[in-house]
């Protein structure tokens, strides 16, 4: 089915998210959408999808001008959408996902859940997906619950099928498969609109593919451009993709973790006893699939997790079981995964967020009274340093871009006397301009002998950063490798495969 | 009060991670703490001369069948069972020490045994009518069994229904009115019905149109309701008692044969209409909710309202009529506490009995049956006080009244556990 989009114009309040824009998707073709967070292209399919009504500019199939009320008319009509976040509803099985908005019944109202499993099936063996559509939806890794999505689309007969930053959450073998999915589709005759900032993907599968930048479409480029042409057109600069960093000058061992293990509100053991060091001066990343355990790694380093196990000795000073102010005032910084959530208080100023973690005294704190003089001093200065992009140091947080909130984060913890940094998906995101800035800020940090831990699930991330790279499978660490460690191993090895001649980690 | 015990391995090819087995200490010493305070109250506290007995009569003198009245020695009896519950204890704490969990029955063993040890203490020298005991607690339970499974559809739906109460007490008022009017019963239930669906109305565009706070509008709600059914029964149905507040009650009618079934017979199926067609009620809702199309989308809508909202399904008009028919299901159980049992409206007649519904909810883990069940409890509870305060025990009526509560508040905040309410529960859906 041909898919067109004529001018289509969205606004929210002020904001301009699409600005007529127009688009076309050939019958069995891949297109992809290219353009950063924030430019528009989710808005745009929602607008396709029917969950948001366009303010101008019309949708056509096959040459129809089509009228969309709400998801179940574009669904109807044939366009299927595989969420970036799954509309699946956790508690509910396969089949019953897959049946919802369109049950069949039996007697009495029963539902024909025969029906809805011989589905699944029959679209799971076309595709070689092997699903059971009994299986709970929460009890599936992400990478099956994408697929479910995909039957689910599927299932409606869907013609169009919108895939929604889909890469986000697959390891790079998953990605290959679902690459592999995509052109299988393709020559089934559906038409394909794949959403995403990544890359290499684009020109992977990409038919033709269109560039979208603050809501316009700012052209449209062939698969086989180069990276830099491809990401200099979606931000609208050149831009550095690499990372610059010299060899690290590496100093003793500094944090030194020995047989970790955390485990959850669940009774799981989300952290699989682990083992590593990191030496004053360097970066080690911690790599993984979103979910391997990273998050209550860490958390469990600062003293967030309840239930920990094991050694943690920052300069041969134990953290383990200390709260999270002795921690921080053992000298550790931290960038939260979620800034707006953890990170800052959106309903306090610039200021009060530079203070946040050092209203215990000194000098911010005198007799128990904030020192506001001080801290306007301090502020004004951590602004300017590190370039945050604010009307004012009394701006609410909740007001700046993201970029500028991850820097008023890092403002904070960089200008702590640090023994240790730990930043969590430390550009997750980001316009590509803020994340230049955040890179190199960690580098400066590593390169001033602090030792440094960095989450992160991006590939191009971590290969950036790291001097050596911890990547963790199900809990574990799969082994620790040098930063230069080639992407295909990096890639088996967040399949839990370990890396041949890897060092292992307990 | 929980320690790391043992790692299990990971299975291979399987998504789950490994879990690890908490030993949890609760269950064993609540189970100690119960067989103490039995030794205590069966021996320390002793009651009757010795030698005395306690009688549970078995059958009501209308039965055809006729069990005899069941004697034991009250001091024998009381202490076999205080030696058994030790006995369950003991081996509560060591089936914790090997780190395995206390088995639920092994929990409901020890609770019968315990209530049967306490029943022959406190009746000693005197007479237990356990048909009647069971019969008060279905008739307890009713108002409490429909108030639940309003709360679970609502909630099962996404609202937070704290407005049981204020439904009850619609229900209650609006069916005394409209039967004494008109005379039939009937129609007095159906008035009932409205009423609740008017509250809901009101809960339900304020928290999904309006965005208010649930839980607020909930309570806002009652004390509304409180206030217009009490200003309304002191200004025109007390001075007008004989047209407005004097309706005919449902009849009792009897099942052939089933209601002849021993012990269980009168309670279960020598009831009123309202009492069977909530058996009818709980049947219907566990199997819409769990087996049809409504139950589907309508749990959609409380677990993931967005995955509903993509697949084409209007979230908040479903919502809306949904918790519009909880507030007609706990309008029904309203009507039974005027033309019911007590035969007319009285101010603020409920008595809170809204918030143990709600109760009943979470300790039912919003499942119809097992939130069906939680309310049988709490009915007992409540008979139980009745009974034993009818009969002269030797516990002050006091403790007794406190007795329904003290198991609401045991069974919500220590035996559920880990039940997990509906993810949406609360929260109103913003495109």
């Amino acid at each position: 089915m041909k898919l067109e989009l004529r001018g289509i114009t969205k606004t929210f309040g002020a904001l301009v998210a699409n600005d007529h824009i127009d688009l076309t998707v050939e019958a069995g073709e891949i297109h992809a959408l290219l353009g950063e967070n924030g430019a528009g292209k989710s808005t745009l399919m929602n607008v396709l999808y029917g969950l948001y009504q366009a303010d101008g500019g019309e949708i056509l199939l096959d040459g129809v001008v089509q009228k969309f009320a709400g998801p179940g008319d574009a669904m109807n009509a044939g366009i299927g959408m595989v969420h970036q976040h799954f509309m699946l509803i956790p508690v509910f099985t396969v089949a019953e996902n897959v049946m919802l908005g369109h049950e069949e019944t039996n007697f009495a109202g029963r539902l024909n859940l025969g029906a809805a499993r011989k589905k699944v099936r029959e679209i799971s063996d076309r595709f070689g997906f092997d699903i059971d559509p009994d299986a709970l939806i929460e009890d599936l890794p992400v990478g099956v619950q994408q697929r479910v999505e995909i039957i689910k689309a599927l299932s409606r007969e869907a013609r169009v099928l919108v895939f929604d930053e889909p890469t986000a959450v697959l390891t790079p073998q998953e990605t290959d498969e679902l690459m592999a999915i995509m052109r299988q589709l393709k020559e089934a005759g559906t038409s394909i609109v794949f959403i995403t900032h990544k890359l290499r993907e684009v020109r992977e599968v990409a038919d033709r593919i269109t560039v979208i930048r603050r809501g316009k479409v700012v052209g449209e480029a062939s698969p086989t451009a180069t990276n830099t042409e491809l990401a200099s057109l979606m931000v609208g600069r050149a831009v550095e993709l690499t990372v610059h960093k010299g060899e690290p000058k590496l100093g003793g061992e500094a944090l030194v973790v020995r047989d970790l293990a955390v485990i959850d509100a669940r009774h799981q053991l989300v952290v699989n006893h682990v083992s590593f060091e990191v030496k004053a001066g360097e970066v080690l990343v911690i790599a993984g699939v979103q979910g391997n355990g990273q998050t209550e790694l860490i958390e469990a380093l600062m003293g967030l997790q309840p239930r920990v196990t094991g050694a943690i000795e920052l300069n041969g000073v134990s953290l383990h079981g200390l709260s999270v102010r002795k921690i921080l005032d053992a000298g550790v910084g931290f960038v939260p995964e979620d800034r707006t959530e953890d990170g800052l208080v959106a309903a306090f100023t610039v200021a009060e967020n530079l203070m946040l973690d050092r209203s215990t005294g000194a000098p911010f704190v005198k007799a128990g009274t904030l020192q506001r003089g001080y801290l306007a001093d301090f502020a004004r200065e951590k602004v300017t340093e590190f370039d945050i992009r604010t009307q004012g140091i009394d701006s609410l947080a909740g007001q700046l871009s993201g970029g500028n909130q991850q820097k008023v984060v890092l403002a904070r913890e960089l200008s702590r006397d640090l023994k240790l940094l730990v930043a969590t998906q430390p550009t997750r995101g980001l316009d590509v301009g803020s994340i230049e800035f955040v890179h190199k800020r960690i580098i400066a940090t590593r390169d001033a002998g602090i030792p440094v831990i960095v989450v992160s699930t991006e590939l191009d991330e971590v290969v950036g950063l790291a001097d050596r790279i911890a990547v963790m499978y199900r809990g574990g660490i799969v082994g620790i490798v040098p930063g230069t460690t080639p992407r295909s191993v990096l890639g088996l090895m967040m399949t839990g495969e370990p890396a041949p001649g890897a060092e292992v980690a307990a | 009060m929980s320690t790391i015990t043992q790692a299990v391995q990971p299975s291979q090819g399987h998504p789950a991670l490994p879990s690890v087995v908490l030993r949890s200490w609760k269950a064993a010493i609540a189970l100690s703490i119960f067989a103490v305070a039995a030794l205590f109250i069966f021996i320390g506290l002793r009651q009757g001369a010795p030698g005395a007995v306690s009688t549970f009569q078995l059958s009501q003198s209308r039965d055809i069948i006729q069990l005899p009245d069941l004697v034991l020695p009250t001091f024998a009896t009381t202490l076999v069972c205080a030696i058994l519950l030790v006995a369950m204890a003991a081996w509560s704490v060591w089936i914790t020490a090997r780190s395995a969990r206390v088995p639920l029955w092994l929990i409901v063993a020890f609770a019968v045994v315990f209530m049967v040890g306490f029943l022959t203490w406190a009746a000693a020298g005197s007479t237990i009518p356990v048909p009647g005991l069971f019969v008060g607690t279905v008739t307890l339970s009713v108002p409490l069994i429909f108030g639940a499974l309003g709360g679970v559809i609502s909630e099962r739906a996404g609202v937070v229904n704290v407005a049981i109460e204020g439904q009850l007490l619609a229900g209650a008022f609006s069916s005394a009115v409209v039967a004494s009017i008109t005379g039939n019963p009937y129609l007095g239930l159906v008035a009932a019905a409205i009423a609740g669906v008017l509250v809901s109305f009101v809960l339900a565009a304020f928290s999904i149109k309006y965005l208010v706070d649930q839980v607020i509008v909930g309570v806002v709600l009652n004390v509304l309701v409180i206030g217009l059914t009490s200003f309304f029964f002191s200004q025109l149905l007390s001075p007008n008692a004989a047209l407005l507040n004097t309706p005919d009650r449902f009849p009792r009618i009897n099942i052939p044969l089933l209601s002849e079934i021993p012990i269980l017979g009168p309670a279960l199926f020598r009831q009123t209409f309202i009492v069977y067609f909530m058996y009818v009620a709980v049947a219907v809702v566990y199997f819409g909710l769990f087996h049809t199309k409504w139950g589907l989308r309508l749990r959609s809508v409380g677990e993931h309202p967005k995955a509903a909202d993509t697949v084409g399904i209007n979230v908040n008009g479903t919502r809306f009529w949904n918790v519009s028919l909880a507030g007609a299901i706990v309008g029904f159980g309203g009507a039974f506490f005027t033309l019911g049992s007590v035969g007319a409206f009285n101010k603020e007649m409920t008595a809170g009995l809204g918030f143990i519904a709600l109760a009943a909810v979470i300790f039912g883990q919003w499942d119809p049956l097992k939130a069906t069940l939680a309310a049988l409890l709490f009915g007992f509870a409540s008979n139980l006080q009745n009974v034993l305060s009818i009969i002269g025990s030797p516990v002050p009526s006091e403790f007794m009244l406190m007795l329904p509560y003290v198991v609401t508040i045991f069974a919500v905040a220590g035996l559920v556990g880990r039940s997990r309410p509906p993810a949406a529960d609360g929260k109103p859906y913003i495109k």
